[in-house]
This record gives structure tokens, sequence and C-alpha cells, in this order.
């Protein structure tokens, strides 16, 4: 298992650094382009660039700009460096310590929403196929996979939003509205639950339907017969012995989806105006604010390969033959 | 049948033919830590226009050293002269040519024709990939070809799933026949089939024998086939050769314990010699090809074996009186009329696996 | 007989004969198509599916006919007098108009000509991709397999929307890009599946009887194995079709697609959302075609899946037999 893990980790990295490297030749190094004008955005003026180019070095030879923007990413202090925001001279590390706490706010109500309905959806569906549930279910997931998350979120606000608060009845905030968890965790709750709800919706299908392919098929197992044949209750038969050895592809897929919200929720947070990462990125590329761009584009590839290793720990802790190979 | 003594003329030689698969392991980069011993050592000649039969258990490399003789992988050692080629060292394209005139027919009937596409193609497959005909030409030969084999040439056009095992056999048979092959490699034809079945497909094997001339290598571990089809046949044990002999002296007097245990489970079909014989029971399990017993590789189980069984490796040679072709590698033989049964009382495991063994 | 006499059984066959002809098996094709026909929600979805290509190819005619191009801003007719947008049914714009003044409807039928082409363009170069790169990972394994194997796994858990807006921000947004975009984070999802199976199909009998025939790689993958593959890869390149019409959509909606004033049904909304709520039916439109399109695709490849996979037929017809 050991050696499993360490794989992994090396192919982590492996991964992480081509992403890294990507990330410098499409926006440092590809021909035709001056990447200090770039990074300028739109108030440039040539004594920025000067500096611009003297900060990273853009006269260098590449080879040496590409060993001293390694250099910089190198998580120790003082020497990691994300550059600076060329609208407001913020630090990007700054401007992404802010937007992080409403991406990981979004991430862990929207995930147990979309844990707890996907499963149960799932559960229900493969407990009885064919069934009246089954086929609710099957709705459920294709109305999920059919709806873009904009449309789900647009309508959400429509509705729940717009309709009620002309009609006098404002139980829901207006976009745009946010509190920290510190300072008032009611009011936190109530301005994330529209986006919960809806990257809630929008998830939970493809947890319904891996769940209840993966019951499906691990109940017609040998071993789901022999404890059935052993008198087990059917509840125990399911959720014990059924359940758990379903849950290795459910794993996967939450490790992708978990990172992902983690790295920026782009749609959600653009309709409802969570000033995450995911709508940081969105305005800093309207306003050509390349230093921020990049930033998240590696943080968000960060939590993307962690993600991947941790999920691979869990599998190797849920399916003892991963343990072996 | 042709008279295999007559006719010295060697069609397919097989020299020292080794094939081992290694095993790996490794986090990050593979290096092998053993290897399976399929193949160890194996020499053979089959002349033109004889049968050899090929027997042993499940897991002796048998089917491995067909796909050997076919070239289906590289060897690891050896040498192999099909036709006075040398093929031991062709690369897969270099090997093209020389597969015109060598063919193979596959145990599975099921699994060795594509279910996806049509007859009509399976069976002209040879004859497009070689480009001997195409179009309307290549339909009239796969439509003879049917004819040859007892096929109704009117299903050209359907899917091998609308067939039974015998009849999928049968397009296996017209497959490898369309080329006009000096040799066809049969590995275990009939194992898969019905009983019933079984002699039918045989029986077109000879007939085709008969009038294309073909040569066959024919592997099997049912001891009544193998004897009805061969001329001569080979035992193998643990990825080698033990004995090889005329089919009748091989029946009748054979010379390694290993053959003999063989030949005494087999099923007899009359009662009163099923009740008079001598029955061989060997003992303990069939030993790893991963960590093949040194010597002699049937030492652990040889109701004969010596101290030197575990020491020195035996040849193949022939003993004194034996009549040309029968070679036998062990160092201390089976005369005719020994009571082997009566040597060691030790009955531990019996060969029934063998016998029980599933065609798959 | 001899070797010739092959030919020579041959040579007396009719060669023509019609009776001969006309004993064939039922593809797998067939059988699918025979199912589908059985299977009213299939049969929907293809319908809404041909009317959204109806709408789609007939845009310049509906533009024709109301006079209204899909970039037109009328300013006379297409806003009442205060210079709002006008609402469904209003004289001679049936779905109303924006806020200006362009016809919806004709926008919408130009913005299922963006989806239909993004969805089965998008599609059908990730298919090929992923069949081939799925393939030679699959049948040749080893090294080349770890690679491919690798990249597939990642691109398939990267978050492709940041990536996607990324790419396009830097290459300019053009409809060619976007779907490059959009196939280059699709084609794993096909590889992948394809890359297993052909993992499993090598090691059938039927390829080693094809090697023994002579065949080469390329022949065993395209011609013995491919066709092993063919039910998957309809299954998931239908719903990959929906997966880029959302991704087109979601693009467009963020300023990153179809650049307007192009009319796509992601950048409508994206206009609407500039307007807001009142005009509802600068929403409620682009909304229900897109939803309407991405459904019925979705249902379709289900219906194929179930289709392509008989065992669910024989549950079905178990349990018609038990209630009847």
């Amino acid at each position: 298992m050991t050696r499993f893990l360490i794989r992994r980790i090396v192919f982590g990295l492996i991964t992480l650094w081509v992403i890294i490297t990507l990330v410098f030749v499409l926006y440092y190094a590809r021909p035709g382009v001056d990447p200090a004008r770039e990074l300028a955005g739109r108030a440039v003026t040539p004594a920025l660039l000067e500096n611009i180019n003297k900060e990273y070095g853009f006269n260098l030879p590449v080879i040496v700009q590409y060993w001293n923007y390694l250099k910089r990413l190198v998580p120790i202090p003082g020497q990691f460096n994300l550059g600076t925001s060329n609208v407001n001279r913020l630090p990007v590390t700054t401007i992404i310590a802010q937007a992080v706490p409403i991406d990981i706010s979004l991430a862990v109500g929207s995930a147990i929403l979309w844990m707890v309905l996907g499963i149960s959806v799932g559960v229900l569906a493969a407990r009885r196929p064919r069934s009246l549930w089954d086929r609710g279910a099957t709705v459920f997931v294709l109305t999920g996979v059919s709806m873009p998350t904009f449309i789900l979120g647009l309508l959400l606000l429509y509705v729940l939003y717009y309709l009620l608060t002309i009609h006098g009845i404002a139980i829901f905030p207006k976009p745009g509205s946010w509190t920290p968890f510190t300072q008032n965790p009611l009011e936190w709750a109530h301005d994330l639950l529209l986006p919960w709800i809806t990257l809630a919706l929008i998830t939970a299908a493809t947890y319904s339907r891996l769940t209840r392919s993966s019951l499906l098929e691990t109940l017609g197992e040998d071993y789901i017969r022999t404890a059935r044949a052993k008198g087990l209750s059917e509840r125990r038969v399911v959720y014990r012995h059924g359940l758990r050895s379903s849950l290795t592809p459910i794993v996967t897929q939450f490790g992708i989806d978990l990172a992902t919200v983690l790295g920026g929720a782009i749609i959600t947070e653009s309709i409802f105006g969570l000033p995450g990462l995911g709508l940081t990125v969105v305005q800093a590329i309207e306003v050509e604010n390349l230093p921020v761009v990049i930033g998240i584009v590696l943080v968000a590839s960060f939590f993307v390969v962690a993600a991947n290793i941790v999920v691979d720990a869990l599998y190797a802790v849920l399916d003892p033959r991963v343990r072996v190979s | 049948m042709p008279d295999p003594a007559a006719d010295g003329d060697i069609l397919l030689g097989a020299e020292d033919i080794v094939k081992h698969f290694p095993i790996k392991e490794g986090i990050f980069f593979k290096h092998q830590v053993g290897s399976v011993k399929a193949v160890d050592g194996v020499s053979l000649q089959v002349r033109r226009g004889e049968t050899l039969g090929l027997v042993g258990e499940t897991g002796c490399g048998k089917s491995t050293l067909a796909r050997c003789i076919m070239r289906l992988f590289p060897l690891t050692s050896g040498h192999l002269t099909f036709d006075g080629a040398d093929l031991s060292t062709l690369s897969r394209s270099g090997m093209r040519p020389y597969r015109r005139g060598m063919q193979m027919i596959f145990q599975d009937p099921y699994g060795s024709l594509n279910s996806r596409r049509r007859v009509g193609s399976i069976i002209g497959d040879p004859l497009a990939i070689h480009h001997v005909a195409s179009g309307a030409e290549r339909r009239k030969r796969v439509q003879g070809l049917m004819e040859v084999v007892g096929l109704n040439p009117e299903h050209y056009n359907r899917f091998p799933a609308e067939f039974s095992g015998g009849q999928r056999q049968r397009i296996g048979v017209a497959r490898a026949l369309a080329l006009h092959p000096k040799l066809i490699v049969c590995d275990e034809p009939v194992s898969a089939l019905d009983v019933s079945i079984q002699a039918q497909i045989i029986n077109l094997l000879e007939d085709l024998q008969g009038e294309f001339g073909l040569t066959y290598i024919f592997i099997a571990h049912d001891l009544a086939v193998v004897q009805h089809v061969s001329d001569r046949v080979a035992v193998m044990y643990l990825g080698k050769i033990v004995e090889v002999a005329d089919v009748k002296d091989l029946y009748s007097t054979p010379h390694h314990p290993y053959t003999n245990a063989l030949l005494s489970a087999s099923v007899v079909a009359d009662p009163d010699k099923a009740r008079t014989r001598d029955r061989i029971i060997l003992t303990g399990d069939v030993p790893s090809p991963i960590n093949p017993p040194s010597g002699c590789r049937f030492h652990t189980r040889c109701p004969k074996a010596q101290p030197i069984c575990s020491t020195e490796e035996p040849l193949l040679k022939s003993g004194v009186g034996d009549p040309p072709g029968h070679v036998t590698a062990c160092h201390f033989p089976v005369a005719e009329g020994e009571k082997l049964a009566s040597e060691k009382a030790t009955i531990l495991h019996a060969v029934e696996g063998f016998l029980a063994e599933a065609p798959t | 007989m001899s070797l010739s006499t092959v030919e020579a059984i041959a040579g007396d066959l009719p060669p023509e004969d019609p009776a001969v002809k006309g004993i064939q098996g039922r593809t797998p094709l067939q059988l699918v198509v025979a199912r589908l026909r059985t299977d009213r929600v299939a049969i929907i979805s293809i319908v809404v599916i041909l009317l959204i290509i109806i709408l789609a190819i007939a845009a310049p005619l509906i533009a024709g006919i109301t006079g209204h191009g899909a970039t037109d801003a009328n300013v006379d007719t297409g806003t009442d007098a205060s210079g709002q947008p006008l609402p469904p049914g209003s004289a001679g714009y049936l779905l109303g108009t924006d806020n200006l003044g362009r016809d919806i409807l004709v926008r919408i039928a130009y913005g299922a000509r963006v989806s239909l082409l993004v969805g089965v363009l998008a599609t059908a170069i990730a298919t090929i991709v992923g069949v081939v790169v799925g393939l030679f990972a699959g049948y040749f394994g080893g090294w080349l397999d770890g690679i491919l194997a690798r990249i597939m796994d990642v691109v398939l858990s990267f978050p492709y929307v940041l990536f996607a807006i990324v790419l396009v921000s830097v290459f300019g947004s053009s409809l060619p890009l976007v779907i490059l975009v959009i196939a280059f984070f699709s084609f794993a999802a096909i590889g992948r599946i394809v890359r297993g199976q052909a993992l499993s199909q090598r090691e059938k009998e039927y390829v080693e009887a094809a090697h023994s025939l002579g065949a080469g790689n390329l022949r065993i993958m395209f011609v013995d194995i491919l066709p092993n593959l063919v039910a998957p890869v309809i299954v998931l390149a239908t719903l990959l079709i929906p997966t880029a019409i959302i991704f087109e959509a979601t693009l467009s909606f963020l300023g990153l697609g179809v650049t307007p004033p192009t009319p796509s049904w992601g950048n409508m909304l994206s206009d609407a959302e500039g307007v807001g709520f009142q005009a509802w039916w600068f929403y409620i439109f682009p909304m229900l075609f897109l939803l309407l399109t991405t459904l019925a695709f979705n249902l379709l490849g289900d219906a194929v899946r179930d289709a392509l996979d008989p065992r669910a037929e024989r549950i079905f017809a178990a349990r018609r037999k038990k209630a009847a």
C-alpha cells in the first residue's frame, strides 16, 4: 500500500509539474507574445513594463526564466510569490486568500447536500430496480445531467428570489450577499443556501447514477447472496455489505468534484455574485489581469492533484485489492 | 494415412525452443523478478504429410509451444525452421509471407471467431490480408471453402452467433484452409465440442489431410483422440518433451513413467480391460513452472525416482531394442511388462485431476 | 480432390442467386434499430431532435419570413413606444424581442445551428481521437498505455470550465477554438472506455487468430477489435453531444464562447442576465430550447444503451410475464 501511495504521489507531482510548465509556456514563453505587456494589463506605461521586465527577468534566456518561475512556486515563505494584481497592486496570494474561504464554504455545504441526496436516490433506485422509485430516480438523473448549471442557477434565482421578492416574500438574499462564517454562521448559511442547492442538484445526478449502477452490480455478487443466506437483515446486507464496496467509484468522483468546487465554482459564483476563486478568475480575464488568472489556475491545479492523491489513499483503505497491486 | 517412416522429409524443425514469460515488479521501473518457464528447451521434427500428436496436462506448455511454432510471439531462444526457412528471429512483418504456409485452428470455437464480423469476411480474412483475392473472386473462393468443410455457402452473410459449436469449428477450419497451407497447428480443436461433434470434426480434418496433403500438429489432452489421429505422438511435461514415438509404440510400450501414468489413467472403453488394468497413481501436485524441479522435472512425482533424477537432467534418447524414432527422456525407462503401480505405495494424489480437466 | 477443387466447386456455384443474397444475419445495428422502434421515449427524443435540426436548417427561412435578421436591431418595430422590448405574441414577433429589438425566434433558430454544430462536431472529433488513443493504449499496453492512460485520467479530473476559459482567453474566442477545446476535454471520456475494452478484447482468441493469419497491428485494431467496441462508443458519443452543447452554452454565457452579436443560446442568456428578470421571455426561450435539446439527446443515449444491452430487455420481459 505504501508503494501504491508513493507511486501515486510521484505521479501527482509529475502531473503538477506538467501543468505548471504548460502555464509557463502558454503565458510567458509563447512565441510572438510579449509577456511583460500581457502581465501589465490595461494600465500599461513604459515604466511599468520596464519594472515587470526587471522583476521577472524577461530579457534573460527562457531556461533561466523558467528556473526562476519554478523557484517562485516553491512553497517556502519569502520565496513563494505569485506576483501582484495589475489592477489594484495587491499580491495575488492576498487576493486568493480572500477568495478561498468562499470556495471552502461553498464546497462544504454543497458536498454534504449532494452526497446525501445523490447516494440516497441511488440506493432507493437500486433496491427496487424498474420500480416507480427507480423511474423517478432516472428522471432526476437525466434532468440533472441535461441541466446546465447556469440555467438551474438562473431558474432558482428567478423563482425563489425574484418572484418571491416581488410578491413581498423575501426569504432568500439577493445575489452578491456573503457573510463570513466567523461573523455570523446563520447568516452565512442563509446567504449560501441557493448556491448550495444549485451545485448540489447538478452534482447529485452523477452520484445517483454511480450509486445505482455500482450497487446493483455489487448486490448481484455471490458474497451478497451468502450474506442473505446467513440470514442478515436486508438493511444490513444493503448498507453494510453492499454499499461499502460500491463506494469506490463514488469516492473517485467525490475527489474530482470537491477539487473542482474548491478551485472555483465558476458558474455558480458568477450567477450568485460570490467573490470566490471562480468569479475572481472570470473578472480577472475580463480586465486582462493576468497575474491573478495565472495564480488561480495554479492553485486550482494544486487542489485537483492533491484531491486525487487523497482519493487514491481512501481507495486503498476501501478496496483491499488496491493495496496489493 | 501416409507411412511416416517412409517419408523423412522434414517440414518443420524445432530445436531447443525456449519461451519464458517474465514476471515483473517495481514501483516505477519494472524489473524482472522471475519468469514462467512455459516451454523450456523443446526439440521436435514434423515430417511432411504426417500428424504429430502433442499431449500433456493443462499448463504443461503445449499451447505455448503451438504459439511458438506459429511465431505468435518472439522466442526466448531456440531455432525454428519451416520448409527450409529459418523463422526463429523474424519480425512480425518478416513472418507475414510464411504465414501463408502455416495456419492454426483454435480451441475455442466461440472466442476464436470475431462475433461482430460476418462468416464470409472471417473466412475471407486470410485472402484479404495476403491480397490473394478480393471482391467477387474472394466471395467465390470463400463459398467454395465453406462447401469443402461442410457448411452451406448460402450462410456466407451470417454471424458466428448463428452457428452451433461444431459449425463454428468448421468455420475455423475453412479459415485455416483458405491459403492452402502446408502445416496446420490444431490447438485442442475438439476439446470444447460435444463428443458426438468431435468425431465429425476429426473426420473432416482427416479427410482434408488426404485431399490437400496437409501436415498437422495436433494438440489434445484426450489420449484416445490423439491415438486416433496421430502418426507420431510427443508427450510434454512442464515445458519439456519427455517421450516421442510412433503412435503404436507409444500406446503399446510407453517408456517414460509419466507416459505410463497418463495412459493408465485414461478411460478404456473395454470394461474387461478397464478392470484388469494397472492404474498408476501419481503423488503430489504439478510443480510450478516458475521454479521447476531440478534434474528430471518429473522426479517429484515419479514412482521410480532415484537420487540421480534430482541432479541430472535426462536427455531424449532411444533405448536398446526400441524401434527407430522412439525416444525417452528418463534415467530409468519403464520396460515392457513392468508393473509400475507396485513400485511405490505412496498414494496421495490421483491423476484423476487430469481426466477432470474441463473442456473450456 | 486437389487444391484446385476449391475453385472448381466455387465455379459451380450460382454466383448471384437472389436467394443467397436474401439470407443475411441481422447486424447488431439492425437489432438496435428494431428495439428502438418499440421504445416510446426513444421515438419522442428522436422527433424532438429532428425538429430542432429542422429549426436550425430553416433559420434563414424563418429570418426571411419574419423579415428580421438574427442580428438586426429592429429600432422601429422591435420595441414599444418607450423603447422597451416586446413580449411574446407581439405583432410580427412570435417569441418577443430582446432589449435591442432583435427577434428572439430568429435568434433561437440561429442559436440552434451553433449548438448542434458544436455538439456534433466536437463529439465527432472527441470520438475519433478517443477511439484512436484508447485503441492504441489498450492494444499496445506497456509504457505507451501508461502515458496515455495517465493523460486521460488527468484530463478527466481537471476542472474543464476553468481550463477552457483560460485557453479561450489566451487565444481569443472563436467557434473553431471552442469546438477544439470541448473536444479536447471530452475525448478522454471515450478514450478511457475504449482503452478498457481494448485491453480485454486483445486477450481474446480471435485476436490471436488474426495474428496467426498474418494481420498487422493496425488491421487487428481497426478491423477486428473496433467492431466489438461500437456499442459502448455509440452510447458514449450520444451522451457526449448534450455535454458538448452545455459546454458551449456555458462558455458563451460567460462571454467566452460564441462572440456577440452572433446568437447562441448561451450568450442570449448572458444578454438576458444583463437586463434583469422582468423580461422573463429573454430567459425562458433559450432555456427551454437548450434543456429540450440536451434532455432529448440524453434520453436517446439512455435508450440506445438499453437497446444495446439485451439483458435489460430480458429483465423487462420477465417482469411483464410475471405481471400478466
